[in-house]
């Protein structure tokens, strides 16, 4: 099974070929999350057409309460 | 007359900011954020958990950007680095163009490193943030982060989450009266009478959050420390007498019933 790495651990790479499937592949739905690939920030409205491939590094990141 | 704070162009109608951390639920810290009058709250970056909650958390739509302004911390951040790579990550997100600098290597005493974030505040200024650093009261390095181009500085009153009250005052009072930037005292107020007295010495804001998140009430101590805040404006602005060593009796010292 192809798989890439998010947040740290692997996962399956499954029907995604975009960020935007991938996060949908998730269940990612928080108002806006931050993501990386393999150490470059993707910004939000690049997300959609961004691919993804196997082996990738992916981070997704969101904003939770904080001082 | 009290006037709004003013951090890069933007006013403020209080002089209370207030972190979104440690609330029992975003229910209460919006209840709280409303009650207080507050218009600049933090929040903080982490990885969603695609385990436990991969839909992520709701915070942002919490928040009501028309009214209050959201503003990202580098909490986690133990370098420059880590610290610039958050910050660009909240501007991709979100367009958040505001942020407040926090590089804390040491989980213990949570003391921010002082030459990573005058570092990261070099990088970030140049790049377009407004940035807020979080400092300890040293009044060379509060200067130094405004010669870089800080809007503001945000000297810590005691260590994070102590409630420990204005220890760090008398240097306070130093940056204050050299700062060219507004000074926004946070970290440590626990109590509303720690933030009045941090604004009575001449600080410009007040940033709270353990002592109104971890409050058995926090929408009431919210209000409270609001209170204190205004009091302590109104008070300045009132222009109140300096003290003085001796005593200056209040009442007349002539017509005693004992006088012949």
């Amino acid at each position: 099974m192809t798989t890439l790495t998010v947040n740290g651990a692997p996962r399956p790479l499954g029907d995604a070929k975009t960020l935007l499937d991938l996060l949908n592949a998730l269940g990612v739905k928080a108002p806006r999350v931050a993501v990386e690939r393999n150490g470059e920030i993707i910004p939000a409205a690049e997300i959609p057409a961004t691919p993804v491939a196997p082996g990738d590094r992916i981070e997704i990141i969101q904003f939770v309460g904080g001082g | 007359m009290t006037k709004p704070l003013v951090i890069a162009g933007r006013a403020f109608n209080s002089r209370l900011f207030i972190g979104t951390g440690k609330f029992g639920s975003h229910d209460l810290m919006r209840q709280a954020v409303q009650a207080s009058g507050c218009e600049l709250v933090t929040v903080a970056l982490r990885r969603v958990d695609l385990d436990k909650n991969p839909e992520g958390d709701p915070l942002l739509s919490k928040l009501d950007p028309e009214r209050i302004l959201i503003v990202p911390n580098t909490s986690g951040a133990r370098t420059a680095e880590e610290a610039v790579r958050i910050a660009r990550l909240a501007r991709a997100a979100g367009g958040f163009d505001w942020v407040k600098l926090e590089l804390t290597p040491n989980l213990h005493h949570l003391l921010p490193d002082p030459i990573e974030t005058l570092k990261a505040a070099e990088i970030l200024v140049k790049e377009g943030f407004t940035v807020l650093p979080y400092i300890n009261a040293d009044p060379v390095l509060a200067k130094r982060l405004e010669e870089a181009g800080s809007a503001a500085v945000m000297p810590l009153a005691a260590p994070i989450g102590t409630n420990l009250g204005l220890r760090t005052r008398d240097m306070i009072e130093i940056i204050v009266a050299n700062a060219c930037v507004p000074v926004v005292v946070d970290a440590g107020l626990g109590l509303p009478s720690h933030a009045a007295a941090a604004i009575e010495l001449g600080a410009d804001c007040v940033l709270v959050n353990t002592a109104i998140a971890a409050a058995a009430d926090p929408v009431g101590m919210a209000k409270a420390f609001a209170k204190a805040v205004q009091a302590a404006e109104e008070a300045l602005a009132a222009g109140p007498r300096a003290a003085r060593p001796e005593a200056d009796a209040s009442s007349p010292l002539t017509g005693f019933l004992w006088e012949k």
